[in-house]
């Protein structure tokens, strides 16, 4: 499963479409909304996606996991719209038979989401000022910009 | 050759639309949609180190090639998480 919704994400139904026989671990990650950036309070975020490239790309990244670590039970979800303080914005799941690769593969599948899934984050703050919120380094490849031979 | 074209996010907000089509010549590449965006936003050059572009759902590089009926998007920074 791979997916934008602009419903409340039902973090139960991520797992257990990744349940299987042979798995000895499912990791399990949950992306929740916080109440401050940097101290200064937030009222709530809002979330646009690009649907279609976005869950192109989180299948992408499944096909990654699946070559490096042979694991093919993976899901991604990624709420859009209005999401409140404390809710789920993200979830991820994993399945693998033994928990170490589960736990890497987990944290590779929310890296790489940062990196290359086309969703924004505008951030709603309690002054009433709002602001699309800016990449993180860790997670922004400069070398991938549109830049000109001329400019 | 007619293309079309998503803002997002920054992009969407600076432009004031969602999507256009976009008639191009023959041979066009990504950089020609670019020239064009630049004659209205000027600034948009500001963003050229960090914002990327993609076809049909992926990315893609200036000088990628258009063909008719492609899909085109300015990608801002991506934030998500």
């Amino acid at each position: 499963m791979f997916k934008i919704t602009d419903e409340v994400i039902d973090t139960q139904r991520v797992i257990s479409v990744v349940e299987a026989d042979d798995a000895g671990a499912i990791v399990h990650f949950l992306g929740t909304v916080r109440n401050n950036t940097g101290g200064r309070r937030t009222l709530y975020l809002e979330y646009e996606a690009y649907a279609p490239m976005a869950e192109k790309k989180m299948a992408e990244i499944a096909h990654e996991i699946r070559e490096k670590w042979g694991l093919d039970r993976v899901a991604m979800i990624h709420r859009v719209g209005r999401v409140e303080i404390g809710e789920v914005s993200v979830a991820v799941a994993v399945a693998s038979p033994h928990r170490s690769d589960g736990f890497e593969a987990c944290k590779y599948a929310m890296d790489r989401l940062k990196q290359v899934v086309p969703i924004w984050k505008r951030e709603i703050w309690e002054d009433g000022a709002e602001e699309w919120v800016k990449p993180d380094p860790v997670y922004f490849d400069v070398d991938r910009g549109v830049r000109r031979s001329d400019g | 050759m007619k293309v079309t074209v998503k803002y997002f996010a920054v992009c969407h907000e600076e432009l004031g639309r969602e999507e256009e089509e976009m008639e191009l010549p023959e041979g066009a590449t990504l950089r020609a949609i670019l020239d064009r965006l630049e004659e209205e936003w000027p600034e948009i050059t500001e963003f050229y180190q960090v914002m990327q572009m993609s076809v049909n759902w992926d990315y893609a590089t200036e000088d990628t090639e258009l063909s008719d009926g492609d899909e085109v998007a300015l990608i801002p920074p991506v934030t998500g998480g």
